[in-house]
């Protein structure tokens, strides 16, 4: 961290800024492309020669164009804010995650707890999106979207909370160092979900939370575009609806790469010391992160949509439950081994 | 800001308006849905927004000839089952005499008719459940059915092909191989999709128990085809009051059993459907086998009509159930009065009966699953 704190802060801070946006427009991109491949089509192929790879840039300059149309009715301050917190809130989260061993943004000892913390502001941005549209749709879809998010953090916490119980730090840099080193039978990683059985489980219930909680299908409820059109977005076109589809990504990627961190070993390469070293440490978590994004796309195009009571029961009476449990075995076989 | 009613000591409610312009109204139905949170108390359909006074057309045209065209363009996803059924109707009233290669060919175009609407009902059945990739694996089927349509007739959607007395023109040379190959290759497809829908948990989970529709209800809204079937009534024209040929075939009527579920749900509606679509492809079959290869198709077909004065109902099993043309003939060359009783319509009437109590997802299930055409119910 030495040589990089001559650098200006404001600097330093764009560069989570500048990896969101070229992954935003290559996710986007890459969106098409794998419902493309699952649907046996070929999804964009003209815009820009190679397969259609400047697809996301014309979106964009399309949506740059587009008249600016406020609703009458509207709480106007309500309405223009909210998809600039949203994205405030994904981009504030970047803040802790370390992307590489030589970068990240802010080095605080409380690094899961701040990111639990500032992704409900989502929540409320959603919330105040849906209220202020003055629309009957949106307004369902963000008192779906105020339910399921709440509800679905607690899973997503008591999974987080399992690897903190085995890290024994809440700093995801002090997390991805103790992951390092190739030690399990002599070649597996000391990534986390290979260290105790029960972490697998903590992971699977983590992967389901974040899937509802970044509202990807089964769980997209709140902008379920068969049932309310678009849900809290029904109001919003042009660049404020970019935002949220900017928002909606670095969510994913936000969650995807705290799933990379807790059990995958972070920026630690899968072969010890070999292809390490900062900048392929970078590229190693990128591409865990990628792996994660790239699952949620392949379940998007693949399965139908959870109804809003079935939504409900599956966290309160199928996943809490069984993190708690599972949470408490965690602890035992830390005591135990 | 949005208005919540409360009457008297009552819930409140939400008045919420759902199309004409929605995503899964299936066209330009409009419903007018109270809501007590998410739970539907109240439902109110809203029908005309795509009303083409089609009956009073069919008065004016020159010619009872030149109603067909119209009729394809009431259940615009499946036209050939319309024609079909309009040139039943006319050849009933005149006596005519159809020749058996017309027949088969009749039989086999309505057939793979079925197969493609039953495809489209399924598809966006599934597209309002909110799964996107089986709806453009069905279309790549449907796609083929329409690749054979437009080889015969030269048009994709609206064929005019079946014409009073006979068709428009002969099959081309390919049409038996075209159809035997694409039996041949839909049978495995119908597997895949009872793996990637049918018995998909989330898609049960989402279907069955929904929109329960008893035997006695289905019946008092003289409701028909795939909806009347799903409550376990084994009643299809073919079978029941054969027309055409279907009484040559052997073929079953596949009925809901609730085998998910209870009787009559959403999950049953949607099952018929595809079993019916096996059944198709037997039938389809069958018909190749028996096919005669020679025989002009124009043969009986009158170069004008002339009608007597009497009247007619004829009725045949379209895919959405019972399509019956009731014509008043007088002395000129186009009918008194048309009146078509068209199954979307008396289906949809079940709506309101049978979404009460369920959640607003649950009521786009149950539209999906009594699939409607718009076109249809407006004429």
């Amino acid at each position: 961290m030495t040589s990089l704190e001559t650098i200006p802060v404001a600097l330093l801070a764009l560069f989570p800024l500048t990896v969101i946006l070229i992954y935003a427009l290559f996710a986007i991109w890459m969106e098409r492309k794998v419902a493309g491949f699952i649907q046996d089509r070929l999804g964009p192929m003209r815009v820009g020669g190679w397969h259609g790879w400047a697809q996301s840039f014309a979106d964009l300059l399309k949506l740059i164009q587009k008249e600016d149309i406020i609703p009458t009715d509207t709480s106007k301050f309500l309405f223009k804010f909210a998809p600039f917190l949203m994205f405030a809130a994904s981009y504030a989260a970047f803040a802790v995650i370390p992307f590489s061993s030589a970068y990240m943004g802010s080095n605080i000892d409380i690094g899961v707890f701040y990111i639990l913390a500032i992704t409900s502001l989502l929540t409320i941005s959603v919330i105040m999106a849906g209220w202020a549209s003055n629309n009957k749709w949106s307004l369902l879809g963000a008192m779906r979207s105020a339910a399921q998010m709440v509800s679905y953090e607690v899973p997503t916490i008591m999974a987080v909370l399992s690897v903190i119980v085995v890290a024994g730090s809440l700093n995801l840099m002090t997390v991805t160092e103790m992951q390092s080193g190739n030690d399990i039978l002599g070649f597996i990683p000391n990534w986390l979900i290979f260290q105790n059985p029960f972490l697998l489980v903590a992971f699977v219930i983590f992967f389901i939370s974040i899937l509802a909680e970044s509202h990807r299908v089964p769980f997209d409820l709140p902008e379920s575009e068969s049932e309310l059109v678009a849900g809290f977005q029904t109001e919003y076109s042009g660049m404020r609806w970019a935002m949220f589809m900017l928002a909606e990504y670095a969510d994913m990627l936000l969650l995807s790469l705290l799933g990379a961190v807790l059990f995958f070993g972070g920026w630690n390469s899968p072969f010890g010391e070999f292809m390490g070293g900062p900048v392929w440490g970078f590229i190693w978590f990128m591409l865990k992160g990628m792996i994660l994004v790239f699952v949620m796309m392949w379940i998007r195009w693949t399965l139908p949509r959870y109804r809003v009571d079935q939504l409900m029961h599956l966290c309160w009476s199928v996943l809490i439950p069984i993190s708690f449990v599972n949470f408490v075995l965690i602890a035992l076989w830390e005591m135990l081994f | 800001m949005i208005e919540v009613v409360r009457k008297g000591n009552s819930r409140p409610e939400m008045v919420i308006n759902m199309g004409p312009q929605h995503p899964s109204t299936h066209g330009v139905l409009r419903l007018e849905v109270t809501l007590d949170g998410e739970l539907v108390t109240h439902v109110r359909p809203h029908i005309g927004y795509l009303h083409r006074c089609f009956e009073k057309y069919a008065e004016k045209m020159d010619d009872y000839s030149k109603v067909t065209p119209y009729t394809d363009r009431m259940d615009y996803v499946s036209a050939i089952n319309q024609e079909h059924g309009y040139a039943i109707a006319m050849e009933k009233l005149l006596s005519i005499e159809v020749p058996d290669r017309v027949e088969h060919i009749r039989v086999i175009m309505a057939e793979l008719q079925r197969i493609a609407s039953h495809l489209l009902a399924v598809g966006t059945f599934g597209l309002d459940l909110g799964a996107f990739t089986p709806f453009l694996y069905v279309f790549t089927e449907r796609e083929k059915i329409l690749d054979i349509f437009e080889k015969t007739s030269g048009a994709r959607l609206l064929y005019n092909y079946i014409c009073v007395g006979g068709l428009m023109r002969d099959v081309d040379e390919d049409f038996k191989k075209d159809t035997a190959e694409f039996v041949r290759t839909f049978r495995p497809k119908i597997t895949e999709l009872q793996d990637l829908l049918s018995y998909n948990s989330i898609f049960i989970k989402r279907t069955a128990n929904v929109g329960i529709l008893p035997e006695k209800v289905a019946l008092n809204f003289a409701s028909s085809g795939p909806v009347l079937r799903g409550s376990g009534v084994k009643w299809d024209l073919r079978k029941n009051d054969p027309y055409s040929i279907y009484d040559r075939f052997d073929f079953d009527i596949p009925v809901g059993k609730g085998e998910v579920g209870t009787l009559g749900d959403c999950w049953d509606r949607y099952i018929v459907r595809v079993h019916e679509m096996e059944e198709s492809c037997k039938i389809i079959e069958q018909a190749l086998e028996s096919m005669p290869d020679e025989g002009d198709v124009q043969q009986n077909v009158p170069k004008k009509i002339r009608t007597k004065p009497g009247e007619i109902y004829s009725r045949t099993e379209s895919p959405r159930g019972e399509l019956g043309y009731y014509i008043i003939s007088d002395q000129s060359s186009k009918p008194f009065r048309l009146k078509a009783r068209t199954p979307s319509f008396v289906n949809l009437s079940v709506l309101p009966a049978i979404s009460r109590g369920s959640l607003m997802s649950d009521l786009v299930a149950i539209i999906g699953s009594i699939d409607i055409v718009l076109g249809e119910v407006d004429r």
